[in-house]
């Protein structure tokens, strides 16, 4: 007989993170119940911190843990069974519980898991504090520093979220075909809050925090391998993977932002704009537009251009304009301004910014401050870099903007 | 099956006009027609206003009372309806139709007991 393979702590580790969410969303279905699906869930990774150093790891350790799990579950029913009618109740469901396809059932309940985590009546802060911990896998100080909370108070807010969905009924199922449209936009507005909490955190002193991140574009893949049908999962994913694609040319090494138009191209990763425009090109195929996939699309033309000077300005705006036929929003007409400002000079752009009421947001003032320094106006370009710069939270771009406020200053 | 309140909110202030007000109490009786024939219906009350209520307290087995609500503020309590229904979701859409009934906001919480 073979040596089985060693087993190290960090291999266990790396499982936990990868497995978590799935074995956790194939007991809460068998046993109704969340805490109950965790408490089996980090008992069985327990014994196998225990057992797979000795006696190796087994071949499908997914299917190892959630046996074990289930099988921890079924001893606590039976304990319980007598006293309580809702464990019988469970009892059942296990023992009819035989699926004739394992890798079918686990991938629905992973996504009746995304669709409870990011029901409409949780607060969106919770939803995403679900999402990560009970899909991702990340534990509950990871999720407190990423979202800069105490962990006392990122545990309390998860413990009030999985007391709503036990005490109200969330249900863990599949939305009706009604409403499925509605509550995947939902889902899909947390994974890129998560992407955007990483890729520019609203706080503190990095400007991309990698986990956040890779955990997005984790999420993304699993909902575009459980939704494959859906043009907006497959948008987003690839407007994640284009953008994320910058992460090394976005900043200098001491952390200061550096904008797109400025940054070393050949530092972009072209594995991930490759697989991004070709997800891009998938999408256009199906002709259903949405906004991750225009912005996605918008994206796949930047990346394209070998210099800034390259950008083929004129695509990107018919772009935007399409963006502003399905889903106009004011965020999408200050973007759509940046664009005006190549094709139709700084004067053209600021007159649409201007009438833009979006004075609490940094971008907006960050935009107009750019405007105003292309046209020479270089007191009001001042107190509009000052105002982003009061609204700015993280250290990166902080330090982006007082760069260009100095430098206007020395030119004036 | 769990059992749900449906608190209907409304603003401190004078009712609306004799019209709007028959159109709200017909759309909400077709709402309750509707809770009646899926199954889901229990109990549904109006209240009068909270000028009418009394508030009640016991000290050492003697009732002291106070005129009004125990609660001051902008809105009040309305009327409640209690439903079944098998999950939260099925609450919200007949949550949402009493919204759309009374034109006014609906707090859906769960009962404890049945269900838990």
């Amino acid at each position: 007989m073979s040596e089985p393979p060693r087993v190290v702590q960090e291999d266990i580790e790396r499982i936990f993170r990868e497995e978590y969410g799935r074995a956790v969303s194939v007991l809460t279905r068998a046993v109704g119940d969340i805490d109950t699906a965790e408490e089996a869930v980090q008992t069985a990774f327990a014994s196998a911190v225990e057992r797979w150093p000795v006696a190796g790891m087994p071949p499908s350790p997914i299917a190892w843990i959630i046996t074990a799990a289930r099988n921890w579950a079924i001893d606590r029913f039976r304990r319980e069974s007598t006293r309580d009618e809702r464990h019988a109740e469970a009892m059942m469901r296990f023992e009819h519980d035989e699926p004739d396809d394992e890798d079918t059932l686990i991938r629905d309940d992973q996504l009746r898991m995304i669709f409870t985590c990011c029901h409409p009546a949780l607060a969106e802060d919770v939803r995403v504090a679900l999402t990560l911990r009970l899909l991702g896998g990340l534990t509950t100080a990871e999720i407190a520093r990423a979202f800069f909370v105490p962990e006392p108070t990122m545990s309390q807010r998860l413990v009030r979220a999985k007391g709503k969905i036990r005490d109200a009924r969330i249900p863990f199922e599949l939305p009706s075909d009604e409403d499925i449209g509605r509550r995947m936009s939902g889902v899909l507005a947390v994974v890129y809050l998560i992407f955007n909490e990483g890729y520019s955190a609203s706080g503190g002193a990095e400007l991309v925090r990698d986990d956040l991140c890779r955990e997005a574009i984790r999420l993304g893949r699993l909902l575009a391998a459980l939704v494959p049908d859906e043009p907006e999962v497959l948008g987003l994913l690839a407007l994640m993977l284009l953008i994320d694609a910058r992460r090394d040319a976005r900043t200098t090494n001491d952390g200061t932002l550096i904008p797109l138009h400025e940054q070393d191209r050949a530092r972009w990763k072209h594995e991930r704009i490759d697989e991004g425009q070709s997800i891009v090109r998938e999408c256009l195929r199906r002709n259903r537009p949405g906004p991750y996939q225009l912005q996605a699309a918008i994206n796949a033309v930047h990346s394209d251009a070998t210099t800034a000077e390259d950008t083929d300005w004129t695509q990107i705006l018919a772009l935007y304009d399409l963006q502003m036929d399905i889903a106009p929003t004011p965020i999408v007409e200050l973007n759509r301004a940046v664009v005006v400002a190549e094709i139709d000079g700084p004067a053209t752009a600021l007159a649409i910014v201007d009438r833009l009421g979006l004075a609490d947001y940094r971008v907006y003032h960050a935009i107009r401050a750019d405007l105003l320094r292309r046209l020479g106006q270089t007191e009001d370009a001042a107190t509009a870099y000052r105002l982003a710069i009061a609204l700015v939270g993280n250290d990166g771009e902080r330090a982006y903007l007082d760069e260009r406020l100095r430098s206007l200053s020395s030119r004036a | 099956m769990k059992m749900y309140l449906l608190s209907v909110y409304q603003p401190d202030g004078p009712i609306p006009a004799p019209d709007v007000l028959s159109k709200i109490m017909k759309d909400v009786d077709a709402v309750n027609r509707d809770m009646k024939t899926a199954n889901n219906w229990v109990f549904t009350a109006g209240l009068h206003a909270p000028s009418t209520a009394t508030v009640i307290r016991s000290k050492n087995g003697q009732a002291a009372m106070t005129d009004g609500p125990f609660v001051e503020g902008k809105e009040h309590l309305g009327g409640f309806t209690v439903i079944r229904a098998p999950d939260l979701d099925v609450a919200l859409k007949w949550g949402q139709r009493l919204a759309e009934a009374t034109t006014l906001p609906i707090e859906v919480r769960p009962l404890q007991g049945e269900g838990d």
